[in-house]
């Protein structure tokens, strides 16, 4: 059972209104469930805290169908629907389900983005930082190494605690919820120091150089650690953050990885022996020039059509230097009349390739960039889509399962070549 | 299967409790981990990754005996919704603890148990009838096939 300090008795009690007292009640289920002992305290929270479909909100329809009964019923899990303040953590919320100002080319209706709106007025007013990002580290929420988070997302979670040195599980909406009235989470797992120390080695046997092969990499490591922290090794070149951002995302993917080491690369890494907390344990997994084939043929194998009718590139949502190098592939060419090619970022990163005209470029092209989710998120895909290109392994990975489509992964070339022509001629170098 | 659960299990497994309760069904059992968000579809219950053993099957109202949850953090959000839809499974037990099970188990505020003192791949198959004592930490199996 989990002890509570003297303050978070007091939260329980009600001291903070039947809110936080709430909250406190789903934690502690929680930490009983994980047999953490204690929580820790977080001001740094992201999750998407009350935003709903329709379908929910009419769920909750004898309790008023609003923001109040989805959050008091679903986030919080709660057997009353209880008024909801202002969140008490720093807080923000991760990516949404449309485009604030595309969403009728995205298929979306005017109820739908009704709805959207409603909900976003209603994260403002609690004090959420709208954010609606995958990539929250690239638009505005940066944590600290050591800093205590509780997030959501599987690929910011990754990359928060092996890139940066932050400490949060994978926590669910739920969990991110009530950590944002209560700033507490169970300390368990990433939030302690063994937890944190590498369980297998990969060592790399082909030189890792591009977006593309350290995207290929992680689906490899996810495939093989499953949720173990692996310690990698070998010719991994030039870490970038574009390169972690792709690596982790697939390995969270693929397997369940949350953590990763690169010896002399992460800050928990400089040495084996210190990735490891000792001695190199484990089994000893290779990526080799027939792993990297195998990677790829698996990623491919649900691409049979070389008529490719989508582009999609943004998973996780591009940075600006990825969207620069988007609008300079494609500019002066037009996307093919059979094709589309719709790029996912960040409001923030928006704004910048705004400024720098990237978006215009795009735009002259026949291209969109889109803000706040991706056609996996939100299930929006052009229509009539049948075979969709990808620079993302994780994309590859849910989209084409999800939609009942077929899906090639290539580098960002080979997408924009494809939306450029309607032909996938992707091929592995 | 009633009748059947007055005989004597054929095994019994003790483990860690997750969430409390108690339910017997069916034992729908996978090597494999599931994803939720992308990997589960959330109205029916059924498994839609790309690959997955059990892709095209339902876990609604069986004994679910897996692994361990791997993938998006949406996880508890779609197990969560499958209890509002009606689809959730009985219970749950699993080898591996990660944030993502223990917070679908409580949210679907289904029986769930781990840490069993020996691995339930190994002992329950599929069709087998299984009780879950989530108050007891207890796992009751009457295996389908008597051999």
């Amino acid at each position: 059972m989990v002890t509570l300090t003297r303050e978070e008795q007091a939260m329980l009690d009600g001291e903070q209104g039947a809110a936080v007292a709430k909250a406190m009640e789903l934690l502690i289920r929680y930490a009983d469930a994980l047999g953490a002992e204690r929580f820790v305290e977080t001001n740094n929270v992201a999750g998407v805290p009350g935003s709903a479909p329709p379908w929910l909100k009419n769920y909750y329809k004898d309790d008023g169908g609003d923001y109040r009964a989805v959050f008091s019923r679903f986030d919080l899990d709660a057997d009353e629907v209880v008024d909801v303040p202002r969140m008490n953590a720093y807080s923000c919320h991760l990516q949404g389900g449309m485009d604030p100002e595309l969403w009728a080319e995205q298929g979306m209706t005017q109820e739908a983005h009704d709805n959207f709106m409603s909900d976003e007025r209603e994260t403002a007013a609690h004090g959420i930082q709208i954010l609606k990002t995958c990539t929250p580290y690239i638009a505005g929420n940066v944590p600290v190494m050591g800093e205590h988070c509780a997030w959501m997302e599987s690929s910011a979670v990754v990359f928060c605690n092996s890139v940066i040195g932050g400490r949060t599980n994978c926590e669910g909406r739920e969990s991110t919820s009530a950590a944002m009235l209560a700033k507490r989470i169970p300390d368990w797992g990433f939030h302690r120091d063994h937890y944190r120390l590498g369980q297998h080695s990969v060592k790399v046997e082909v030189p890792i150089e591009d977006v593309f092969d350290w995207g290929m990499l992680g689906y490899f490591v996810g495939d093989v650690v499953q949720d173990t922290i692996p310690v990698i090794a070998g010719s991994i070149a030039k870490p970038s953050l574009i390169r972690h951002k792709h690596f982790g995302a697939a390995a969270a993917s693929s397997g369940g990885v949350e953590m990763y080491h690169m010896v002399g690369i992460t800050p928990e890494a400089s040495s084996v022996e210190r990735a490891f907390g000792g001695a190199a344990k484990g089994e000893t997994f290779v990526y080799d020039a027939a792993a990297r084939k195998r990677i790829y043929e698996t990623l491919n194998s649900v691409g049979q059509s070389e008529d490719v009718d989508y582009v999609m590139l943004g998973c996780p949502h591009y940075s600006i230097e990825q969207i620069a190098h988007a609008a300079h592939l494609i500019e002066g060419r037009n996307v093919h009349a059979n094709s589309a090619l719709w790029v996912f970022t960040s409001r923030a990163v928006k704004a910048t390739a705004d400024a720098n005209g990237y978006t215009k470029t795009l735009q002259d092209a026949g291209a969109y960039l889109m803000t706040d989710t991706c056609s996996a998120i939100s299930q929006a895909i052009p229509p009539g889509t049948k075979v969709a290109a990808l620079d993302s392994a994780k994309q590859v990975h849910y989209l084409p399962a999800m939609m009942g489509i077929e899906g090639w992964y290539g580098t960002t070339g080979e997408c924009i070549d494809a939306a450029c022509t309607g032909k996938w001629k992707g091929r592995l170098q | 299967m009633s009748a059947d659960t007055l005989a004597k299990p054929d095994i019994v497994l003790t483990g860690r409790v997750v969430v409390g309760g108690v339910a017997e069904g069916e034992a729908l059992v996978t090597r494999e981990t599931i994803s939720g968000w992308g990997g589960v579809h959330a109205m029916t219950g059924t498994i839609i990754e790309s690959r997955h053993e059990l892709k095209g099957q339902s876990f609604a109202g069986k004994i679910l005996v897996f692994p361990g949850a791997k993938g998006s953090s949406g996880w508890s959000s779609i197990f969560h919704m499958a209890r509002l839809a009606g689809v959730a499974p009985k219970a749950m037990l699993f080898n591996v603890t990660t944030t993502k099970v223990a917070l679908g188990a409580v949210v679907m505020r289904v029986p769930s148990i781990t840490d069993l003192d020996r691995d339930p791949l190994d002992l329950i198959e599929t069709g087998d009838w299984v009780r879950v004592d989530g108050n007891a930490g207890r796992v009751e199996i009457w295996k389908a096939s008597k051999t």
